[in-house]
């Protein structure tokens, strides 16, 4: 890079302009940090981080500079673990998020077909396993390693909601049910 | 005839048996530890005064408990540890991550009958002088963190949780993490560094063993969900009593998961060693066999970092002949008691207590490329021979699985897996990410073999060489 030039390394958060905290969300923070000793407000990060996705959908530069400056942290201390866990999500995503689990037990009861089966009725990629988005905006698939059900394959999350024994005409139903 | 013994899911799935406060207290909620709370001081024989918490500690030791969490730690052991001379305060994490791949029993317990294990940890913690707890829970349980909630609200309103529970001025609180997705967040070290608000970087140990430099760098007891359940019913029962149910060495029950190709995958509560692991897949109280028309291929008895088992794979142990003298004896795989070290001793673990069958429909190969691939996304990346390993591992059974195999990719794939566990990386996820490629490979080596030679003599056909793995169409296979 020569002296003076403005390039920079591009930053991999995106920005949120119009971000900013209500008072609930303000007052649910303030809650969560009391669940940690006065001096390890850090530990409250991940609550913090949740309850910011919840809100806003996903996690903006923004959003990291601000819990970082309530936590008393450097923001690249919230970056690390926006970058780690795999639950946070760096850009806004569908309103309704498909989490297809793709670990073995489920696979082995039809994960695999349920993932292209969901990607094939909204125009998306069967073969790609991260998170893709429909163009309107609407929907998010993606699979995900294994929810902890093994038992009642192949089970998925839509948003917050989990779903287990998941046939294709459930899978339609459920998409049919997200207005 | 095997039967279930239901001691911690007692009550969870009788007809109209809720989570609320009410129904728990119904069933006789709460009493173990109003009996606990108020546990008089025992004078020994020699003259030493037995405090209650120290009573209900040499309970837990006498009951010959293991941990369910994976490793099969003694409980009582684990909580001997515990420095409690430091001066600073001793923290009680719950373990309620359950990221072991085939392992589905804590979400029973939390959904279902969350003020037992509440109880549980209540005891744990008065045991132990603990007065700030936290239940880790993995972040897909979003509705079991809502539960949980609930439940230690409930509890702080009829004064089971707070400053002075039950009047007795023993005072604890308890509050619920939430994970965010990532499996080695069920290590220890990793769940704790996690809990303070950092990348899971497992700790290394020594210096770092919970029960002395844990969370904050306080003494800390880690225990899994299963595991506080058990100490309730022990608290309760007595240690001595709890160790007769299941075997020796292996006592009390244990909660296994049952997954894969069976009839009637689920939960299964057993004394532990009681039932073997061909009656945990075939009788009818549980797994109640295979499909129709399939035969069995291979199970893997532990959760996915288990070492798979081949049908009809023969072990030579050392048990106990008919008079009573250790004899050698040749037992089949599906003869094998379900329990800690039996499983141990066949090279395997029972570890989180999850079952997976695979019958003869499976492709082997595609089954380890499955669990290879969630190895490779769930590494921290801390240690190069797991993150480098099991990416490699990943990709090569990609490859496989892809119609880009090699003949000699079954030894690459060995010698990569031979280099990763064995103290080179700071915690055990290099051997969970290892055992399974070790254990399918050799196992169903000509499997492996087979496929890449029949790729190879295919581009051979071709003319061409084998595509680098980043060029092959990712194309998912449902044949698995």
């Amino acid at each position: 890079m020569n002296a003076g030039s403005t390039e920079r390394i591009p930053n991999p958060l995106q920005h949120q302009p119009q971000f900013a905290v209500p008072g609930a969300l303000e007052a649910e923070v303030g809650e969560l940090i009391t669940h940690y000793p006065p001096d390890k407000k850090r530990s409250a990060s991940l609550m913090v981080l949740h309850a910011i996705q919840e809100h806003f959908g996903w996690i903006s530069q923004e959003a990291v500079e601000w819990t970082a400056q309530k936590l008393g942290l450097q923001p690249i201390n919230i970056y690390e673990l926006v970058t780690f866990y795999p639950m946070f999500r760096q850009r806004p995503m569908g309103k309704y998020q498909i989490k297809v689990c793709r670990t073995l037990s489920c696979a082995l009861g039809g994960s695999y077909k349920l993932h292209k089966h969901f990607c094939e009725k909204l125009g998306l990629d069967p073969h790609k396993h991260g998170p893709q988005t429909t163009k309107d905006g609407k929907f998010t698939v993606e699979f995900v390693e294994c929810l902890a059900s093994c038992g009642t394959a192949p089970v998925m999350m839509v948003n917050d909601e989990f779903y287990e024994g998941v046939s294709h005409a459930k899978a339609d139903e459920v998409l049919g049910n997200c207005k | 005839m095997p039967q279930e013994y239901r001691l911690i899911l007692k009550h969870a799935d009788q007809p109209g048996y809720t989570p609320g406060l009410d129904c728990y207290l119904r069933h006789g909620g709460y009493e173990t530890l109003k009996q606990a709370l108020t546990r008089a001081p025992k004078t020994l024989p020699d003259g030493k005064t037995l405090s209650g918490p120290e009573q209900l500690r040499d309970e837990v030791k006498l009951s010959g408990l293991r941990g369910r969490g994976g490793a099969g730690f003694s409980c009582g052991l684990k909580w001997s540890f515990v420095d409690r001379k430091s001066g600073k305060p001793i923290y009680l994490i719950c373990n309620a991550d359950e990221s072991e791949p085939g392992t589905f029993k804590d979400r029973q317990i939390i959904y279902k009958d969350p003020h037992q294990l509440l109880e549980g940890m209540i005891i744990a913690c008065y045991a132990n002088d603990v007065h700030l707890a936290y239940i880790y829970i993995r972040g897909e349980f979003v509705e079991g963190a809502k539960i949980l909630n609930r439940a230690l609200n409930e509890a702080r309103a009829k004064n089971l949780l707070g400053k002075h529970i039950l009047g007795s001025g023993y005072g604890l609180e308890i509050h619920v993490h939430r994970g965010a997705g990532a499996y080695i967040c069920g290590e220890e070290t990793g769940l704790i560094e996690s809990l303070e608000g950092k990348r899971a970087y497992p700790r290394i140990k020594p210096p770092y063993f919970p029960a002395v430099l844990g969370l904050y760098q306080c003494p800390t007891i880690v225990n899994n969900v299963e595991t506080l359940c058990a100490i309730k019913h022990i608290a309760a029962m007595g240690g001595a009593e709890y160790a007769k149910l299941g075997t020796p060495n292996n006592t009390g029950t244990r909660i296994v998961s049952i997954s894969g190709h069976v009839k009637r995958p689920g939960y299964y509560e057993v004394e532990v060693g009681k039932v073997t692991l061909g009656e945990l897949i075939h009788d009818t109280a549980f797994g109640g066999g295979l499909r129709d028309g399939h035969s069995l291929k291979a199970v893997i008895p532990g959760g996915s970092s288990a070492k798979v088992f081949k049908a009809g794979e023969k072990f030579k142990l050392r048990r106990k002949g008919p008079e009573g003298r250790e004899v050698e004896q040749e037992i089949d795989m599906l003869d094998l008691p379900y329990d800690f070290d039996t499983l141990i001793r066949a090279g395997s673990m029972s570890g989180s207590g999850a079952i997976i069958v695979l019958d003869d429909s499976t492709d082997i190969v595609e089954a380890l490329a499955n669990i290879s691939e969630f190895y490779a996304h769930e590494s921290c990346g801390q240690c190069t021979p797991c993150r480098e390993g099991s990416l490699w591992m990943s990709k090569a059974l990609h490859r496989l699985t892809h119609g880009e195999g090699r003949e000699q990719d079954a030894e690459y794939l060995a010698k990569i897996a031979d280099n990763i566990p064995g103290g080179r990386t700071i915690c055990a996820f290099g051997e969970a990410c290892a055992w399974p490629v070790q254990s399918f490979v050799a196992k169903f080596k000509d499997e492996f073999v087979a496929k890449g030679k029949a790729d190879e003599e295919r581009r051979a056909k071709e003319n061409r060489a084998a595509k680098p793995v980043r060029e092959i169409e990712l194309t998912l296979n449902a044949k698995c």
